[in-house]
This record gives C-alpha cells, sequence and structure tokens, in this order.
C-alpha cells in the first residue's frame, strides 16, 4: 500500500503501482507540505532545548561523518529546515548535526547521522577506557548485512558502516565498562509509585512474593520487601496495606501491616480502627437515642477466639486462614487481605477450600 | 465480474481468510457486498462499542465464530475504572435470539457474566470454541455451565481471567460422554480442582492437544495425566514440586520421555527447581516456552534450562535471568522470533537485572527476531541503533525502562535517537511502545519514518502538542494511540479531527487537554464518541478550561453507550 494516499481502499485497489520514482516524488512532496503546514503552526525545528552540549571533538566527528553518510535521496530539506539549522549550528545541541547540512556536498538531510554520531558523542569523551570487548564485537559482520542505509553508493556505506562499527565498540565497551560497575553516576532511585506503571497485569506484580513464600522454591528474596500488594497504586517498598473488612460493617478500611511488628498491635490496631465505625451502626440502628451515653465496646478477644469477633485472612493462594498460626514476618509475606468475622460464624465458613479437595483426591481410584 | 455466478465468487471468497482483506472486498461493488457478507464466517470487532449486535446479525448471518474486544489496553494496568464496561451479554442475547449458529466466541478485556455464560452455553447446539482473555465477572460457576451444556466443546482456554473461584467441581460437570476437547487451559484459576475428576476427563479425550493447569495441580497429577495424553502438543504445568529422589518424580522422567509431540511449555507457577532436569528431553524440541510465572527459577537454572532449547521461536521470560542469561539465550536460539522479559521485581531498587546489554547480544545472535517486550532497568541510544540494525525485522517493539523518565545512562541524552533509530530501519513495524526520557523528536521520527505503524503507547513523553501532530500527521495507518502522562494537549487533539475516524481509538490520560477541547472535538465529530472519565466526580461543575484526567474515544456507528457508568460522560 503506497503511502502517499489517502487511506481510501478503492482507489489504492485498482490503481496501478506507481512507478518508484514516482512514489518517491509524492512522498517527498507530502513531507514538504506536512513540513510546511507544521510551519503554519509556527514549528520550529531546531533542537527543543540548549542542554545538550557538543565538544568541538564530535562536531568534528559529525562533519566526517556526515559527509561520508549517505543521503536518503527522497527527504530533501525545505529551506525553512535550513534556515533553522543554521541558527542551529551556533548553539549547541546534539539534534543540531542532523540538519547540518551546510557542511554536506550533496544538500540533503543527513538523517542518518545522528545514529552515528550520538553514538561517538557519548563514547568521545569517555574514550579513555577500553575494557575488555563483549561479545558485540560479532556486530561488525552484521553489520555488513544489515546496512541502516539501503541506499545507492556503496563507497560511503563501507566508511560509514566501519565507523559505526567503532562507535559500536567504544560504545559497549563503554557501557559495559559502566554496568560492570554499580557506580553512583547512574540514578539508582527507588522510582516513586506511579498508578499502572510499570505497565504489567496485577498478577505479574505479586510473582516475586508469592513464589518465595512456598517451602520448597528456594529463594534468597527477603519476605518482608516483597509483601503482596493487592492495589498497584501503591507502592510495595514502603507500606502494606491490605484491606480489612469486617462483618456488619459495609465500608472497607486499610491497614499497613508494616506499622505493627505483632499480632498483638495488629490487633489492638483492628479494635481502634473499628471499634467506632460498629458503635455508629449500632447508633444508626437504634435511631441514636439510648446509645449516645453507652461507651465504644472495645473488640478483643480477636485472636484467640475468645471474643465476639476473630479476625481471619486471605492468603496468597486464596484460603481464608486464621490469624495467629504462623510466625508474624511469614503472615505478612502471604497476607492478601484481612477479615473480622463473629467468631459465631466461624464454624459455618469453611476455612481453607483445600481440606475439601484434599479429600476428594484420597477418594480418587487412582493415586 | 458480472459475468460469474454468485457461487464462484463466493468460491473464490473462501479463498480470502484476513479480516482486512476481505473487508477489502466487500468494499468493491455491491455484488461483493453482498456474496461477502453472505458467506463470512470469522468475525472480528476491535471495539465492541463501535457498532451494535444487530448490526452484526444483520449483516452476517452465516456468522460462526466472533471475535470482541472490550475495554481500552491500559485497563490492564488499572488505568480504567472497574466498571467502565464492556459487557457481553448483549451479544450473547442478541445472538442467541437470532439465527446466527455460533460456534467460537472469542473476547478480550470484557466483562463476562455468569449468567451469559450460562445463555451462552445453552443457545448454541454446535458451541465449540470459548477463549477469554483479560475478562472478569465470572466464577467457576459460569464454567460449570459450559462443561455441562456445550455437547460438542472443542476448546476452553482461559488466558490471565479475574475469576472467582467458587470450587472445583466445575471440572466434574464435563458429562461422560464429552470426548471432544482438544484444549483446555486454565491455569488463571487460583482455587483448587478436583483432581480425579481432570484425570477422567484426559483419560477420555483422545484428541487433547493443549492442557494448561493451574497451581493447584500437584506433580503425582501431572504425570498421571502424561501418560494419558502422550500426544500433547503444549502443556502448561500446574505445581511442579516434588521430591527429586521420590517414586514420582522417577515415573515422570520416564513418562515424559514419551511426550514426544509437546512444542509448547509454560507453567512453572510452583516450582522446585532440582525437579526441572526431567524437562530437558522435551526442551530439545520446544519451540514456545513460557517461564514468566516462574519466579521461583533463578538465573543460573534458567540457563541450563534454556541451552537445550536450541529450536525456541518464542520465549518469554523473567528478567531474573540477566544479562548473562540473555546471551546464553542468544548463542543457543537462533531461530528466536518472539522475546518477552518481564520485571521480576518491579518496585524493586534492586541490581540491573536485564540491561541494554541483554538486548543487543539477543539482537546479535538471533537475526529473525520479529516481537519484543522488554522491560529493563536501562537502555541507551547505542544500543537501540545496534538492534535496529541487526534486527530490522522488527514487528512489534515494546520497551519498558523502569524508570519512566530515564535518559541514556552513559550520555545522559534523550533516547530520541534510539528509537529513531528502530523506525527507521524497521520498515515493518506495526507496534511500538516507547520509555525513557523523550522529547519531541522521537515522534517525528515516527511520524516520518514508521509508515506502516498501527499502535503506538506513549508515557511521560515529548514537550509539546508538536510531538502528538507529527505522530497524527505521518502515521497513516495509525489505528490506536495511547498516551499517558504527556504534555500533549487542545492544539494536538484539534488540528486533524478527521484522522480520529481513521482510527480505532485514542486514550489520554493525564495530558494537558481540557473539557473544552473535548467538547469541541465531540461536537465537529458525531461519529466518535467522545469519553470523559473521571472518577471525582467533578464534571458537573468543572469549567471548560479543566484539564480532563482520562479521555477515551473511538469511531462507532452507533452513538453514546447506553451503559456507560455514572463517571462516564460522554459528550
Amino acid at each position: 500500500m503506497d503511502g502517499s494516499s489517502r487511506n481510501d481502499v478503492c482507489p489504492q485497489f485498482l490503481d496501478l503501482v506507481p512507478k518508484e520514482r514516482a512514489w518517491l516524488v509524492n512522498r517527498d512532496e507530502q513531507r514538504r507540505r506536512g513540513l510546511s503546514e507544521e510551519n503554519k503552526l509556527e514549528l520550529r525545528l531546531g533542537p527543543p532545548g540548549e542542554d545538550w552540549s557538543m565538544t568541538d571533538n564530535t562536531m568534528k566527528n559529525q562533519r566526517e561523518s556526515s559527509e561520508s553518510l549517505l543521503s536518503l535521496g527522497y527527504f530533501s530539506p525545505t529551506t525553512s529546515m535550513t534556515q533553522n539549522t543554521s541558527i542551529n549550528n551556533s548553539s549547541s545541541g546534539s539534534q543540531t548535526q542532523m540538519f547540518s547540512s551546510s557542511e554536506n556536498p550533496v544538500g540533503a538531510v543527513n538523517l542518518s547521522s545522528p545514529w552515528s554520531s550520538s553514538a561517538f558523542q557519548g563514547k568521545t569523551q569517555h574514550n579513555q577506557k577500553q575494557t575488555k570487548a563483549p561479545s558485540f564485537l560479532q556486530v561488525p559482520s552484521t553489520l555488513q548485512s544489515f546496512p541502516v542505509l539501503a541506499q545507492e553508493a556503496s563507497q560511503p556505506r563501507c566508511s560509514n558502516v566501519v565507523e559505526l562499527q567503532s562507535a559500536e565498540k567504544k560504545a559497549f565497551s563503554q557501557s559495559s565498562a559502566m554496568t560492570a560497575v554499580p557506580n553512583s553516576s547512574q540514578k539508582r532511585t527507588a522510582p516513586s509509585p506511579v498508578v499502572g506503571w510499570p505497565p504489567i497485569r496485577s498478577f505479574r506484580k505479586n510473582l516475586a512474593s508469592s513464589s518465595s513464600s512456598r517451602p520448597a522454591s528456594e529463594s534468597q528474596n527477603a519476605v518482608a520487601d516483597k509483601v503482596p500488594c493487592k492495589k498497584p497504586v501503591e507502592s510495595c517498598t514502603k507500606g502494606l496495606f491490605v484491606k480489612i473488612n469486617m462483618d456488619g460493617v459495609p465500608i472497607g478500611r486499610k491497614v499497613d501491616l508494616k506499622a505493627y511488628d505483632s499480632y498483638e498491635n495488629l490487633s489492638s490496631a483492628v479494635d481502634e480502627l473499628f471499634r467506632g465505625l460498629l458503635a455508629a451502626q449500632r447508633d444508626s440502628r437504634e435511631c441514636g437515642i439510648q446509645n449516645k451515653q453507652e461507651e465504644d465496646k472495645a473488640i478483643t478477644g480477636l485472636l484467640d477466639g475468645s471474643g465476639e469477633y476473630t479476625l481471619v485472612y486471605e492468603d496468597n493462594e486464596g484460603d481464608r486462614m486464621l490469624v495467629g498460626d504462623v510466625p508474624w514476618h511469614m503472615f505478612v509475606s502471604t497476607v492478601k487481605r484481612l477479615r473480622v468475622l463473629k467468631s459465631s460464624e466461624l464454624s459455618a465458613l469453611s476455612l481453607g477450600s483445600s481440606k475439601q479437595v484434599k479429600v476428594s483426591s484420597l477418594e480418587s481410584p487412582r493415586r | 465480474m458480472n459475468y460469474f455466478p454468485d457461487e464462484v465468487l463466493e468460491h473464490v471468497f473462501d479463498f480470502v481468510a484476513s479480516h482486512r482483506d476481505r473487508n477489502a472486498v466487500s468494499l468493491v461493488c455491491r455484488l461483493w457486498h453482498r456474496v461477502e457478507r453472505l458467506s463470512r464466517q470469522r468475525v472480528f470487532v476491535g471495539n465492541c462499542y463501535a457498532l451494535s449486535p444487530q448490526i452484526l446479525i444483520a449483516r452476517f448471518p452465516g456468522l460462526k465464530s466472533l471475535t470482541l474486544k472490550g475495554k481500552p489496553h491500559f485497563a490492564d494496568f488499572n488505568l480504567v475504572p472497574h466498571d467502565w464496561g464492556g459487557y457481553v451479554q448483549p451479544w450473547i442475547e442478541a445472538l442467541s435470539n437470532s439465527r446466527i449458529g455460533l460456534e467460537e466466541l472469542r473476547l478480550k478485556r470484557m466483562v463476562v457474566s455468569d449468567e451469559s455464560l450460562e445463555l451462552l452455553s445453552r443457545s448454541f447446539a454446535n458451541f465449540k470454541s470459548l477463549v477469554l482473555v483479560s475478562c472478569e465477572g465470572f466464577t467457576t460457576v459460569g464454567l460449570a455451565a459450559i462443561a455441562a451444556n456445550c455437547r460438542f466443546l472443542r476448546e476452553l482456554d482461559l488466558q490471565e481471567n479475574e475469576i472467582d473461584d467458587h470450587s472445583g467441581h466445575w471440572l466434574s460437570c464435563f458429562p461422560d460422554s464429552c470426548t471432544s476437547l482438544i484444549s483446555l487451559n486454565f491455569a488463571c484459576l487460583k482455587g483448587e480442582i478436583n483432581l480425579a475428576a481432570l484425570e477422567r476427563l484426559v483419560a477420555r479425550s483422545p484428541n487433547l492437544r493443549s492442557l494448561r493447569l493451574n497451581r493447584a495441580v500437584p506433580l503425582e497429577t501431572l504425570q498421571n495425566i502424561l501418560m494419558r495424553a502422550p500426544q500433547l502438543v503444549d502443556l502448561g504445568t500446574g505445581s511442579y514440586v516434588h521430591d527429586p529422589d521420590s517414586e514420582t518424580y522417577n515415573k515422570l522422567k520416564h513418562t515424559i520421555l514419551k511426550c514426544k509431540s509437546i512444542r509448547n511449555l509454560s507453567g512453572f507457577l510452583e516450582v522446585a527447581p532440582r525437579c526441572l532436569p526431567a524437562i530437558y528431553p522435551i526442551c530439545l524440541n520446544l519451540t514456545s516456552l513460557n517461564l514468566s510465572y516462574a519466579a521461583g527459577i533463578h538465573g543460573s537454572e534458567l540457563v541450563k534450562l534454556i541451552r537445550h532449547c536450541a529450536k525456541l521461536q518464542r520465549l518469554w521470560i523473567l528478567d531474573c535471568i540477566g544479562d548473562k542469561g540473555l546471551e546464553v539465550v542468544a548463542s543457543t536460539c537462533k531461530e528466536l522470533q518472539e522475546l518477552r522479559v518481564f520485571p521480576s521485581d518491579p518496585f524493586g531498587v534492586g541490581h540491573a537485572a536485564v540491561t541494554e546489554n541483554g538486548l543487543v547480544a539477543i539482537s546479535v545472535g538471533c537475526p529473525k527476531l520479529h516481537s519484543l517486550l522488554y522491560f529493563c532497568q536501562q537502555m541507551t541510544n547505542a544500543a537501540l541503533i545496534a538492534v535496529a540494525k541487526n534486527c530490522p525485522n522488527f514487528i512489534r517493539f515494546r520497551l519498558c525502562i523502569l524508570d519512566p523518565t530515564k535518559p541514556d545512562p552513559v550520555t545522559m541524552q534523550p533516547l530520541d535517537n534510539g528509537f529513531g533509530a528502530i523506525v527507521q530501519s524497521c520498515k515493518r513495524l506495526r507496534r511500538l511502545s516507547l520509555s525513557g526520557l523523550l522529547t519531541d523528536w522521537v515522534f517525528l521520527y515516527i511520524g516520518m519514518y514508521a509508515e506502516q505503524l498501527e499502535m503506538l503507547s506513549v508515557a511521560f513523553a515529548g514537550d509539546s502538542d508538536k510531538g502528538m501532530l507529527y505522530v497524527l500527521n505521518g502515521c497513516k495507518k495509525l489505528r490506536k494511540l495511547e498516551i499517558r502522562d504527556s504534555p500533549f494537549g487542545n492544539k494536538a487533539l484539534l488540528t486533524d479531527v478527521g484522522k480520529y475516524e481513521t482510527m480505532r481509538s485514542l486514550w489520554m490520560s493525564s495530558c494537558e487537554v481540557t473539557l473544552g477541547g473535548c467538547k469541541t472535538l465531540a461536537k465537529e465529530m458525531p461519529r466518535l464518541n467522545v469519553e470523559i472519565i473521571n472518577e471525582h466526580d467533578q464534571m458537573e461543575i468543572g469549567s471548560d478550561e479543566q484539564r480532563v484526567e482520562k479521555m477515551y474515544l473511538y469511531r462507532t456507528l452507533v452513538g453514546p453507550r447506553k451503559d456507560a457508568p455514572e463517571f462516564v460522560w460522554t459528550l
């Protein structure tokens, strides 16, 4: 399908394939048109900023490369573009290398130059260190079969490729040097929590923790760090917020499990969270007549079954479990949500559906 | 063409298989349109709100297979509120009331209820195939209905759905007379499974080719299943945990040797790495390997495993494989076409799991690579340029740098040049996702070079409206554009409003677009639904200057939808 025509299906269907030159001209015109339209919007194709510094070294390298580089024949610059570029030549910006066509004998825009020059530019400044060249030295051989610029002249192409090769070598020896040392120049600050970032689905986010909770798989992951987060909105590096619902209270709360270090603390926190809500419920039910004088009843005995309510949780396998059996840190690593149930209803519930199935697998005729 | 009887045309059209080609055929003339629509059996609807079930049924009475997609892509990352829409119920109701003999239904990002599933199972006598991807709203009760009522069911494929698990008994609902199963995938189910029923089902399904288990299925059951079904081509293990010195494990090793047909392997949701050697014999013939959920396998074991997989074409893996591991992949898997590297520690500040070095190594060793999804800690322009040169065949290139505005760490430059090289070199690129520090330049390059681009995902990129305009002007084949947290505003949105009717949809969230801009757009383009999603309920009192939090617009034949919730306002 031509890039030049609009999106009508029928005309393309019946069009004879235009000669390549005509097609290229069309595209060229369109680009010019497109670019002039952009100019009408007062777009300047100069570099957005001036923070990209360019040393003399890189400028020289860029000129070399731009002379030897092939021009992409069908991208002739508009006058406005060259105007802009002359302005930009004076300012320091790496992107100007792209449009400094004044040096270029062919007069075409060397849109290819940024690819090589940026490789140069970063590396010429760090030229000194040449560490062991990694396996990327295979790159040269493949480069010859995959040139970026599939254009006419072969001479310029070879030199282009060679330059790129050396750029690559420098680039990769440099970058391997950089990454070999966990250094301070790279920002290693924790990414701040952003909604929906990184773009992965919810069940991928809890992988590390859900596998580390199984005793069979050996994992050195610090369990406390990788607590499963129900909502990806919260940052998992600080604060583990899990939902907590209580029977009879329609609105749930959230608790930060990292704020507690024991079951007792959690239990009292739960008491605080819901005591008021429960009282409010009672108030509203009984039209607030009698209960204003009554003190809010404390919620106790959550952990030992002695109180009116009992604390249970849902673990990362989806089972409902009684809170308090496992060590605190193990609990924190597997808990997904909490629930405060009426103790009287405990027996009615199936605590952990796994029990049901284990029975059935025992019943099965096959082992 | 008038001289051909319709049957001849129809016969010719039988050879035209792809949706786009058939759509093109139907535009030629009225006669072709009629013949095409009457003979069409497979229909793909990329946006369920673009048309109505009635239109579909009227046009394609011979419909047998329907694919429907609902929510926008960013719903995968929790950017779309829960009740936004995408309900399949009206579709199933309409289809069941018609004379359409539906045989296959494939849904993606739709809300499916148990009653929908039940209605589906009872309405179509010949129903054969149900594929649900990233759907939600149903439980195992709905699955039980499908199992019980679809007498000729061949395929039940549940991929990454949110399913409420009420019990494992749905498997027992497959009647004893059901022997037609070819593909069964319930890996995303979180709860327990009736293991005996599973084994019996496998035993009476001689055509079973694809079976993906969930984590509730232990190794013993896997062993039994493989004994019964050595003809499997696609296997997803459940819990792959056992004592390697046990009898069961030994049996498994021998059983696996008989499974010579396995070409796809996945699962390992729980894994004991010492049991992995049992699968080495099948690795030799694997073409597809998905270990992206296998957080229990560490880098060194992964590498050992992969060394056996010389014929691999598709690999999904976690970044704990590391750059060194990717070098092994590069030297072993010469046929690799698709690679996905997922983050194992998305929020951690850990050591750099994979970097640009791993990607470059892959590009050097695997020239056939055409699809990439790569989550990494950092990327450099030089690396992207090298990748562009080594692999000019990219169709899908999705890069995600975990720190979303990170520049090239070596040069501290934006990554414009790197991505520019990709779009310039990969002339067949259809899908692109950007990340890292990016300015308007990258969009200029995309507009200039990415001629085949159909889908573009942008986050935290660009400096001004120019960026978005470069893309809208330049990418003639653009169908889906999704942008978040980028400084594009009304000028970018409104300069070429006609463009949106050539696209399926546009998503913009946390950008500079205002309510006034959206209203203008909606007014000028009545055949677009411009939806504003505002969860904070300020719409009524909001002024036109107010920035819109989330906007989703799409072309449609049927005007504003009637099932929009309160927080969605169609202008």
